[in-house]
Order: C-alpha cells, then structure tokens, then sequence
C-alpha cells in the first residue's frame, strides 16, 4: 500500500467578488472569506478514495501559508487525510512565492514524508499558474501525468486519463509520480461535523522553509494589479460591406 | 464550493465580512467552521430543491435522514449517545445557517432535535440506549406532540389520559398539528396520568413508537407554509405502551415539555434568521438590477432606507437569539424568558423582513418564481407555534414583573 501526499492551498473563496486594491499592489485580502482551493479538495477527495480503496496506507495533506492555513489543513484532515504538515511562512510572503519555489517545498517533503504519489489541483484559484505539478515531478525527476479525468492505480504504475484540449489522452505512467486533478474527475466530499470534530486531534507538524532548503526570498516583483478593461459595448453593423470596412479600420483585418 | 454549484445550487457572491448582515459577525473560528459546514451542505442539499418541495408537498425525509452522517440529527444530545455536544450557540448558528436554504426542512430538524435531546437528558440509562443512538443516526425520526384540540396555549389544560394497567399504560385522547405525524418513528407525548390534578403537575411525557396498536393519524392538513411536511391530528383509542416507556417521572411532563422548549423557541427563531437572510439578499441582488425612471432601484433613497431598517430588524434578532442560546448555555437564570424574548422578536421581526423584502420585487414578489413568496409563507406560522408570541408576552411579563 502507498503513502499519498497531497497539497492544499487557501486561497480567497471562489464566489467572493474580487476587489483590487486602490494603491493597485495587489487585491484585497483581509476580511475576506477564504477558503480551500476548489482544485485541492477535488485532489484530497481523489486521495481519499485511495484509502477506502486500501490502495494507500496514509494521506499526509501539506501546506504552504500563514496560520490561517491551518484550517485548510483541518478541512483536509476532516475530509480523510490522517496527519499533516504546515510550512509556514506569513500572507506577504506567500504571495510572493514563485511555482518554483513551491514545487522545491512540496518535491522535499514527498522525499522526507516518504509519499509513493504526490496528488495536487491542476491550478489554485488564485495564481492561475498551473505549473507546480509539473515543476515538482521534475524535480523530483519522478513521471507526471496532469489535468486528471480518472486515475486507476496499478501498483507499480498508474493508467490515467486527462483532460486534454481535443479530448481525453490515456496514458499508462510508472510510480511513484506526481499527479494533478481536474474538475471532473470526482464530486469532493463534505468535511462532516462530526469529522470536523475528530480532525482536531490528528497530528500537524509545523516545519519552516529552511528546513526544506527553500530561500523564500522573493524572486518576483509584483509592479501592478488592475482590473481587466471594462468590456465596451458592442456595435451592430447594417451589412457585410460596412463590418468589413469596420474592420479595416480597427486594424484588425 | 464548487461541490454545491455542480450539484445546481444558485451560485451567490458571497457576502463580505463588511457588510452589517454578514451572519459571520461576531463569532469565533470553531463557530464559523460549524456554520461553513452547515452553508454548504444546506447550499447543495436543500436549497435546489426547497420550492419543489413546497410546491410538490413533498417530504424530503430521504435527505433528513442523510443529514445524520453531517452530525445534524444530534446538534446539542450528547456524545456519548451520537450526538454532537454542541452548545445551543453553536446549535442556532448551524440552524440558521441551514434554513437559510430551506426553512420548514430545517425546522423539522430541530424539532427532531429537540425530541432526541429531551430523551438524552430526562431518560433512564436504558432509554438513552434504546432511543438516543437511533435518533441521532437518523434510523428513527421523533415528533414532538403537546397541543391538543382543545388546549394550544392553555397547554397545561391538556386532556388526553393516561391509565396504569399492571405494567401498562393506556392511552386515551388527541393530539394536533403535529409535524411529521404518520411518518416519523417515535412521538414524544404530553399526557395526564393523574387525572385529579387538573394543572402541569399532573402531566407526564410518555414516548410511543409508530405501530403501536391504538395510535393513528388523522388526514394531511393543508397549510399555508410549512408544506413539505405533513402535519396531522395524532389519535389515542386504548393506546396501550409499557410504563418503561414513560419519560422521567409522573408529574414532570410539563417541565420536560417546557425545558425542551426552550431549545426549541431558540431554533424556531433561529429558522426565522435564515428565511430572512434569504429575504435580504434576493432583494439586495434585484434592487441592483431592476430598473425604474432610469436608474436601479438601489439608488432610491426610500428603497435604500426601507432595506437600512430591514437590515436592522434582521440583525437585531440575530443578536437576541444568539444571547438566548448562549443564556441556556450558561444556565442563566434568565433563560426561560430570554429565550421566549427571541422567539417573540425574531419571529414577528424575521417575518416583516421577509414581507418588506417581498414587497421590494414589486409584482415579482408575488410569483412563486421568485423566493419571497414562499419564505413568508414558511416564516408565518413561527409566530404561532412552540409557544404563541402571545405567550411569550405572557413569559417576559410574569418574570419582568415578579420582582
């Protein structure tokens, strides 16, 4: 039986409205209700299922972020995970961490927690990379498959779908490897109160960058946030010759 | 999350910690992961299916009963018998919080609550056993039953007959208005055992599971609101239970029944809270939208007050129930009349947000389209049941007055 590591972010909750700050550093955060990433719970549900196929032994659920991360990991715990580990580092700098930086914290602790398979969410809701699952297989030089549609473990290998833009691609990769999920691949299940209650209990380990070997020294510089241009209003044409010479003019033909 | 949006939940801005309704305000981390937990279940499970249900009567006790596994069957019996522990704050911020999706559904619910925690506390270790783990399991499902034709707010009056005969007790007489009569597993009964002491004193609470020969249902009445339930006359012909059914002591009926109603005034007002939160924010959403004499209704300075007041009344109840939960939590003297306080203010206050938010979709709000109109019909009968606000006048001024 394998050892599952997950990753779980807090991110701001998807059905906020998002307000740019006025100074145009960044967006507002405080007294704003965060949540799990959506992509993060479908991956720990995904890890989860795992276990109560007795295909893995134990669900270790980690995180990169301030204290408040905390409750994201004890969501993930009240949804199946049995321990979890929380790097901490403060909001401002985990806003300014890079994929690259992240990937090295989650390759170094799928080494040090032992993890046969490395589970995430495709993207977090908040960055919009999409680039840590692939980042951290290769760092970790282990296979990757992304963008999971279903996921079927095989013991020393793992036959995969994704979602792929024509479609679904199967393929059939070794592990261990690092996986990401897509939406559909499961409906995440609900952190129960009663789980919620027993959550409290599991363990959490508390680690820093450091110990990771991870400089959090910020590699990015943000120069400005800005709301995307108000979409202008449309225009209807009388006819084929107008909309063309309409075009020409814009430029765009 | 995105679980409640696929499953068809309406997807809804969620409201900012800014804003004076936030139902957040005020409450501790613990508290707000109870009442996250309970949006998103309530937001996925109730809320799609909420008018269908009115419209359908149909009762959605499938869904009841799947709510076990959330820990809702059991919010404040103990643990030990399945429950949760919660404390009675903890208890209304999941109740409010749940009936914003579905009000008579939520209801239901804590009347079942309220049923599985008389038992936990006024029950013999074997009753406990019996019927606490089945009850919060969601394997059986309690009514609760006290008024009578002839007796609602004169409930100590209440008629219906209780004979010992050997290890027996025979019932006699009848019960109405009864939520989740004819359907549910085990009634929780309000009856007179001795029959020369006319008043509360004479009252005991005996416990009659559904098949019992000599207990029947009279026909589904046609409500108002309410309607995803049934609710029917409960009758008594010879009913015959053994005496270890009986609930506590002869004589202590009444206290049961008006200790469990304590919780229960707070839950019934807590329902009250979230119909109304529904209210606010169709209303906030369709004065942003809907337009007259060329601008938004949110830029009419009356329509801008009128939901200012509205908001306030909200609030204002929100505060009087939380303070009534948490009085029974630290067993305030006070509690018995703080808790028919709450009941009284946000019942009637809840339902004038309700009516006012209605009015603001203007003929809209009047089409079962839109959501106002079912919430007022729900809301309605909170002024009337466990305990008419007239009683709860009646509660305040005896305690206000006394001293």
């Amino acid at each position: 039986m394998v050892r599952v590591a997950v990753g779980v972010k807090r991110v701001i909750d998807y059905a906020v409205k998002i307000r740019v700050k006025p100074d145009g550093s960044g967006v507002v955060k405080d007294s704003v209700k965060h949540s799990m990433n959506p992509f993060c719970e479908i991956a720990v549900e995904e890890a989860v299922r795992l276990k109560e196929k007795k295909i893995a032994k134990e669900i270790v659920a980690f995180t990169i972020g301030p204290k408040q991360s905390a409750e994201t990991l004890r969501t993930a715990l009240a949804m199946g995970c049995d321990r979890g580990v929380h790097v901490n580092v403060d909001q401002a700098q985990l806003d300014a961490l890079t994929p690259l930086q992240i990937s090295k914290m989650a390759a170094k602790i799928a080494e040090t927690e032992a993890a046969d398979l490395l589970l995430m969410g495709k993207l977090a809701i908040d960055g919009d990379y999409g680039q840590t699952a692939a980042m951290t297989a290769a760092i970790l030089d282990w296979p990757q498959a992304t963008n999971l549609y279903s996921l079927q473990h095989n013991g020393d290998s793992a036959t995969v779908e994704r979602e792929i833009d024509g479609g679904l691609e199967t393929n059939e990769i070794k592990t261990p490897a690092v996986l990401s999920v897509d939406l559909r691949i499961n409906q995440p299940r609900y952190a129960t109160l009663p789980n919620i209650m027993k959550a409290k209990k599991k363990k959490v380990k508390a680690v820093k960058p450091a110990d990771l070997g991870v400089d959090v020294a910020p590699t990015l510089n943000v120069i400005k946030v800005a709301e995307p241009p108000v979409r202008a209003a449309g225009e209807i044409v009388e006819d084929v010759d107008t909309l063309i010479s309409k075009l020409k003019d814009a430029g765009r033909i | 999350m995105l679980r409640s949006v696929r499953k068809g939940a309406k997807y809804q801005r969620a409201l900012s910690a800014s804003s004076p309704i936030f139902p957040g305000s005020g409450l501790n981390e613990d508290q707000l992961v109870w009442q996250d937990a309970a949006q998103k279940w309530g937001a996925a499970e109730l809320g799609p299916f909420s008018a269908e249900w009115d419209a359908k009567c149909h009762y959605p006790i499938d869904v009841i009963k799947s709510s076990a596994e959330q820990g809702f069957l059991g919010l404040y019996t103990s643990e030990d018998v399945g429950g949760m522990g919660l404390s009675r704050l903890e208890t209304s911020i999941v109740v409010e919080a749940l009936s914003e999706h579905c009000v008579p559904t939520t209801a239901m619910m804590t009347i079942h609550n309220m049923v599985s925690w008389m038992i936990d506390v006024n029950g013999t270790p074997e009753q406990r056993e019996e019927y606490c783990p089945r009850l919060t399991s969601g394997e059986i499902i309690g009514s609760y039953c006290l008024t009578e034709p002839g007796s609602g707010s004169d409930a100590s009056a209440l008629a219906t007959t209780c004979v010992r005969d050997g290890d027996d007790y025979v019932l006699n007489g009848s019960k109405c208005f009864i939520s989740g009569a004819g359907v549910h597993d085990l009634y929780a009964v309000m009856v007179r055992t001795d029959p020369a002491t006319k008043g509360p004193k004479g009252i005991s609470c005996v416990l009659i599971p559904k098949d019992t020969p000599g207990l029947s249902f009279g026909a589904d009445e046609t409500k108002m609101g309410w309607k995803s339930h049934p609710t029917k006359v409960l009758i008594m012909e010879n009913c015959r239970v053994p005496v270890s059914n009986l609930l506590g002591v002869e004589g202590k009926g009444f206290n049961i029944a008006m200790s469990g109603l304590n919780g229960g005034r707070v839950n019934i007002a807590s329902c009250s809270l979230g119909g109304a939160q529904k209210a606010m924010l169709a209303a906030k959403e369709h004065l942003g939208v809907r337009k007259a004499f060329g601008k938004t209704l949110d830029s009419q300075q009356y329509l801008q007050y009128k939901m200012a007041e509205l908001a306030t009344q909200l609030v204002t109840s929100r505060l009087m129930v939380r303070h009534a939960a948490a009085a029974i939590d630290q067993k305030d003297p006070a509690a018995a009349s703080l808790c028919a306080m709450a009941k009284l203010h946000a019942t009637d206050n809840c339902s004038e947000v309700a009516n006012g938010c209605l009015q603001m979709f203007g003929g809209y709000g009047y089409l079962k389209d839109y959501p106002c109109e079912q919430i007022v019909r729900d809301l309605r009968v909170h002024s009337i049941l466990e305990g008419a606000n007239e009683v709860m006048r009646l509660i305040i001024s005896r305690q206000l007055l006394s001293e």
